[in-house]
């Protein structure tokens, strides 16, 4: 084995998470690949969430089905997973319990632990709730990992709270481990030693919020607002965070208000960004036709969950595609581009800011709840700010040393061969900025005038065939001559190249990130395909009829899901048997 | 990367006369008319030069201002305009920022921006535009509209209670609420100076006749025979007294300065402004320090 699957299932206020996150940080730590996912419900209290670690000497994208350890910290834990389990895998729940039924874990192949999580608790230390450190403990002494960096988590953790806290922890966590350490006789799932670093730097635990918001700072971002809504609110959370470099961050009224704010400071001559998800990003919408009017470059990340209405409001699924590439009245020039995972949405990002100052226009930025919230170890020096800060381009932006040189009167919408005008940054006596919303000539003065109605169009519109030149064509993965070819885009990445690692030839993979301009040669993939699959997380198959309208190829076949759950390999690959 | 040029020492109205727009819209006698002679008036007055001014605006006859006056300007969205002028304001701090919205416009379909814009302190002015009507649309009733007008939508009369500027922007937390009438020029010139140059929110809530829907009540005429000015009565810190005169509408109306508070502002509860208070969030470069990026990284291992 080269992997171990850890699961902790719970109730809300019972720790899962908190769990998940140090369990997960220290296997980060000890240098292993990580890739921890999380499944929890809409409310404070209660309900069973749970929270899935994979740990492995191999890159690791997705989440699993399959657990090597699960611990079971509420009743539901058990019937919900047990069906789940690997051969041989450990069970992990107090000794305590009388609605554990040992003989039924037994029979279904995986192994009862009923380990003194309590009682551990209560006696080395002095507080139940020290129970979960006892459960992790117990759990890390199976698979083999290194108590010491159990322990270096739990010295930082608690540190705050004084050496006594930390002495306690350390010693309820030791007395778990050992009693663990005398348990793993044919436990069959031990961590191999971690891989070598090579010179990579220690890693970082990120999720695709936590990327995205990096992406922007480090990409110059200046100004953002947002209105709280999961899954978006972490990314304004994060830049509020980092408010001390310079980023002005207001927390607005609506998500009317978020977009008009960042829109207002994007006309002041910043680089901002704005978010929501769903509903929240279907306020905005006319404030995009706005920016698409008055070319005002905007980032706006819809960081996508299930709907419709409120939907599922903590669970994942694609199902804003369509929305997004059609997102405001009137035709106007919008970017739509779509993250594949963690370390891709930072650089993606990035870019979004240079694509909207290029070409004067908002850039839609879609993620999901799943990548948004699952975290994954990345080495610090693969989120590279040199690499970003060096591709930055403003587009024709005057600062206003550069107005300072201007000769000719200024217009905002001076027209010009590749329908992109100079925009000022206010403020400076030779270029005053106007604009008006209603269509206007190239001072942005109000005019009903035909031809120049006529004009401005094709100005703004021509702008996409600039932008269309720098899209990507979808990424191909796997072995060309594969009998199947899966077609999906933005978070599905880490699933279905897992897929097609473990397909063995059978299945190779069409993904897709910039959908919007269509990129040049974007349908060539599909063409030399052999056989099609659309494999979304929609009800039907968003990206499948957008291609069909772009490249006039009818995708029949379609592996759909849209149950709020994320899509594991293991689950697309038994849909896959019934395609081939 | 040089700040912004040093104003001309001098500001006429000449400088404030529309260089972007052929033609006016406005109807003729409209009271909007009056409110952009007081803003250039104003604007004059506190020696600003329009590169140093942004007015933004939200969708109706008033918020074509934009276009008939020479400085920077935005015109927006219906009801949109505060959190773009906010947005803007918080990025360009030196400048100064105007929003220009109609009755309908600001206090109908930004309403709820108009409530949150009060109470967050946004250093800028906001004129009402408000001529208890729709007039672009046709003359349908506003907010604002009086009981039993009559009109489009509501031809059997008006039955909604008009909301009251004045009272709204007290509870509200405004830190600055005035109110002004267009047909006298000059105390609205000396309102807005006022407003501009109070730190915060300043509104001012201006009466102005639609001279083609308004043709009995809310005409120049009504509104001459009812305004007066509170600067001789009315003591401006006092907000209890400030609520009982909002109240007052109908046979005299007070116009003038009702209350005036000093509250801190968003510009220094911003941490990215007072990191340099000097220099406009807008004028800086945009890499930030490598120091710190790489500290927001460590946090995460």
């Amino acid at each position: 084995m080269t992997e171990v699957t850890y699961t902790i299932g719970g109730s809300a206020g019972q720790g899962v998470e908190s769990s998940g996150a140090g369990l997960s940080q220290a296997h980060a730590r000890a240098g292993y690949h990580v890739f921890a996912a999380q499944d929890y419900e809409s409310r404070i209290r209660g309900g069973h969430n749970f929270y899935q670690l994979r740990a492995s000497d191999k890159l690791v994208r997705a989440h699993t089905r399959h657990h090597s350890v699960l611990i079971a910290l509420d009743d539901v834990s058990v019937p919900q997973h047990l069906g789940e389990m690997q051969p041989g895998g450990a069970v992990i729940y107090d000794a305590g319990r009388d609605d554990v039924d040992a003989g039924a874990i037994e029979d279904s192949g995986a192994r009862p632990v009923a380990a003194p999580l309590v009682e551990i608790a209560t006696t080395v230390g002095s507080d139940r709730v020290m129970a979960n450190t006892v459960a992790l403990s117990v759990a890390s002494a199976l698979t083999n990992f290194d108590f010491e960096a159990i322990a270096q988590v739990i010295r930082e953790n608690f540190a705050r709270k004084g050496e006594a806290a930390v002495e306690e922890n350390l010693a309820v966590a030791r007395a778990g481990y050992e009693w663990g350490a005398e348990r793993v006789d044919g436990f069959a799932y031990r961590l191999p030693a971690p891989p070598p670093r090579n010179g990579a730097g220690p890693a970082m635990l990120i999720h695709g919020n936590q990327s995205v918001a990096l992406g922007a700072i480090a990409a110059g971002c200046k100004a953002a607002s947002g209105y709280p809504m999961t899954p978006w609110s972490s990314i304004l959370e994060e830049l509020i965070d980092a408010r001390h470099l310079g980023i002005v961050v207001q927390q607005t009224e609506d998500e009317i208000a978020a977009i008009s704010f960042a829109l207002g400071a994007s006309w002041g001559g910043v680089r901002a960004l704005t978010g929501s998800s769903g509903g929240g990003f279907a306020l905005m919408v006319e404030h995009l036709s706005l920016a698409g009017m008055n070319e005002v470059p905007l980032v706006i990340v819809e960081v996508q969950r299930g709907g419709p209405g409120t939907g599922l409001a903590t669970r994942s699924e694609q199902p804003d595609l369509h929305f997004a590439l059609s997102a405001g009245h009137g035709e106007f020039p919008m970017i739509v581009t779509a993250l594949k995972d963690a370390v891709d949405g930072y650089y993606r990002t990035a870019r979004c800011f240079n694509l909207a100052e290029q070409f004067q226009c908002p850039v839609i930025l879609l993620s999901d709840l799943f990548v948004s919230n699952s975290l994954v170890s990345v080495p610090t020096n693969e989120l590279d700010l040199d690499t970003v800060v060096g591709e930055i381009d403003r587009g024709k932006t005057l600062t206003h040393a550069e107005i300072e040189e201007l000769a000719e009167s200024y217009g905002r919408y001076a027209f010009s061969e590749d329908g992109i005008s100079p925009r000022a940054i206010p403020g400076h006596a030779k270029a005053l900025v106007h604009g008006m919303s209603d269509e206007h000539d190239e001072f942005g003065a109000i005019t009903e005038d035909q031809d120049n109605r006529i004009a401005m169009m094709q100005k703004r519109m021509q702008k996409l065939e600039g932008a269309s030149a720098l899209m990507e064509p979808p990424t191909e993965y796997g072995p060309a001559e594969a009998p199947l070819s899966m077609v999906g885009w933005g978070g599905t990445w880490g699933a279905l190249t897992e897929v097609v690692d473990r397909a063995e030839g059978r299945v190779n993979l069409i993904h897709y990130t910039d959908l919007q301009p269509f990129p040049a040669g974007g349908g060539d993939p599909l063409e030399r395909a052999k056989k099609l699959v659309a494999v979304e997380q929609n009800y039907t198959g968003q990206l499948a009829r957008y291609l069909r309208g772009q490249t006039g190829i009818e995708i029949e076949n379609k592996i759909l899901k849209y149950d709020g759950r994320q899509m594991s390999p293991d689950w697309v690959l038994e849909q896959l048997e019934e395609i081939a | 990367m040089t700040t912004a040029t040093p104003a001309p020492t001098t500001v006429t109205l000449d400088d404030y006369k529309p260089l972007f727009s052929e033609e006016n819209t406005w109807c003729a006698g409209c009271g909007d008319f009056g409110i952009l002679a007081a803003l250039q008036q104003a604007l004059v007055q506190l020696e600003i030069a329009p590169h140093r001014v942004m007015v933004v605006s939200g969708i109706g006859c008033g918020s074509k201002l934009p276009d008939y006056i020479h400085c920077n300007g935005w015109q927006t969205l219906h009801g949109r305009s505060l959190p773009a002028a906010q947005g803007f304001r918080l990025v360009q701090h030196d400048m100064t920022v105007l929003a220009v919205t109609g009755d309908g416009d600001g206090l109908g379909e930004g309403g709820n921006h108009w409530l949150h814009a009060m109470r967050r302190n946004v250093n800028f002015t906001h004129l009402v535009e408000n001529n208890q009507t729709y007039g672009l649309t046709k003359g349908q009733a506003s907010p604002t509209s009086g009981a039993g007008y009559i009109s489009s939508t509501t031809p059997d009369g008006n039955v909604e209670f008009a909301i009251n500027p004045i009272s709204i922007a007290l509870a509200a937390g405004a830190t600055f609420v005035a109110r002004g009438f267009s047909g006298n020029v000059k105390p609205l010139r000396n309102l807005i100076a006022q407003a501009i140059e109070h730190p915060g929110y300043a509104i001012i809530d201006i009466l102005q006749p639609c001279v083609t829907w308004n043709r009995v009540e809310y005409t120049y005429k009504w509104f001459k025979e009812r305004v007066y000015d509170l600067a001789d009565e009315h003591d401006p810190a006092d907000k209890t007294e400030a609520f009982r005169r909002s109240l007052e509408w109908g046979d005299r109306i007070p116009t003038g300065v009702f209350y005036r508070e000093e509250r801190n502002t968003m510009d220094s509860q911003t941490t990215a402004i007072q990191m340099e208070p000097n220099r406009p969030v807008a004028l800086r470069d945009l890499p930030v320090s490598k120091d710190q990026f790489e500290a927001l990284k460590a946090k995460l291992t």
